[in-house]
């Protein structure tokens, strides 16, 4: 069986390259021909995955693995954790600065959205060291 | 509604046409005005054009992924260099009018749903 795994690193407060990483693996399942809903669905939670390290945490990676039965997402930061995961899960809440906000970031959509997205969602996180999100999505 | 080009639009409401070289007879699939990123990435539809504010470089990521069809900005905004460049680079044409989003809703609205 052939996976394919695409890693990229993500640069904190990077708002020039962000979503970068999100429109190259986007370009990847259009070159591998996978179904536009899916494809769509991949781009808005790698993208929310990326811009969530951008602005909430001290820099990470995604890591994608597009197999033969779905795309696998994994993000992961260094930090700095999440206080209440629930509250975080909210759909509004959010914790990005006023100035993150005038930019039309911190609608405290990111992680209902990749919820939305996904046919399988885990978030875990430790305060003061790292936050990580694995996501499926079933070709 | 019919089937409409962007250049349709560009023709119907005098938009300026920010970015270079890009092609307008690119067919749209309706409208969405949003300012919120995550909000527009959630709910836009595909080979929608998208009305906003937002002028940083960061909308065009929105809009490729999201796969809105162009962009106006209302009210004349300024628009950011890098936006423009980002834009000529993911094909996103990039629209600009002295309207404001509400004027543009309601003459777009003229042009495509006539009866």
């Amino acid at each position: 069986m052939t996976v394919i795994k695409l890693v990229y690193e993500i640069d904190k407060q990077d708002f020039v390259k962000a979503g970068q990483a999100s429109s190259e693996i986007k370009k990847v399942l259009k070159q591998l021909g996978v179904a536009s809903e899916i494809t769509r669905k991949v781009a808005i939670a790698t993208y929310e995955a990326e811009m969530n390290i951008v602005i909430h945490s001290f820099g990470g990676y995604i890591e994608v693995i597009i197999g033969e039965t779905g795309i696998k997402i994994m993000a992961k930061d260094r930090g700095p954790g999440i206080k209440d995961i629930e509250l975080a899960m909210q759909e509004g809440y959010t914790t990005a600065s006023d100035k993150v906000r005038e930019l039309g970031f911190g609608a405290g959509m990111g992680l209902p959205n990749i919820k939305r997205c996904a046919d399988e969602f885990q978030i875990k996180s430790i305060l003061n060291k790292h936050t990580e999100l694995d996501v499926f999505i079933r070709l | 509604m019919g089937t409409y080009k962007i250049q349709d639009l560009v023709d119907g409401l005098g938009l300026e046409i920010i970015s270079n070289n890009i092609s307008l007879d690119v067919d749209i699939t309706g409208v969405y005005i949003g300012d919120l990123l995550s909000w527009v990435m959630a709910n836009i539809n595909r080979g929608n054009v998208w009305i906003t504010i937002q002028t940083h470089v960061n909308t065009i990521a929105v809009a490729s992924l999201a796969e809105a069809c162009g962009i106006i900005i209302p009210e004349s905004a300024e628009i950011d260099a890098n936006t423009i460049a980002k834009a000529e680079e993911h094909n996103i044409p990039l629209l600009r009018s002295k309207l404001t989003a509400y004027e543009l809703a309601k003459r777009i609205s003229n042009i495509v749903d006539k009866k």
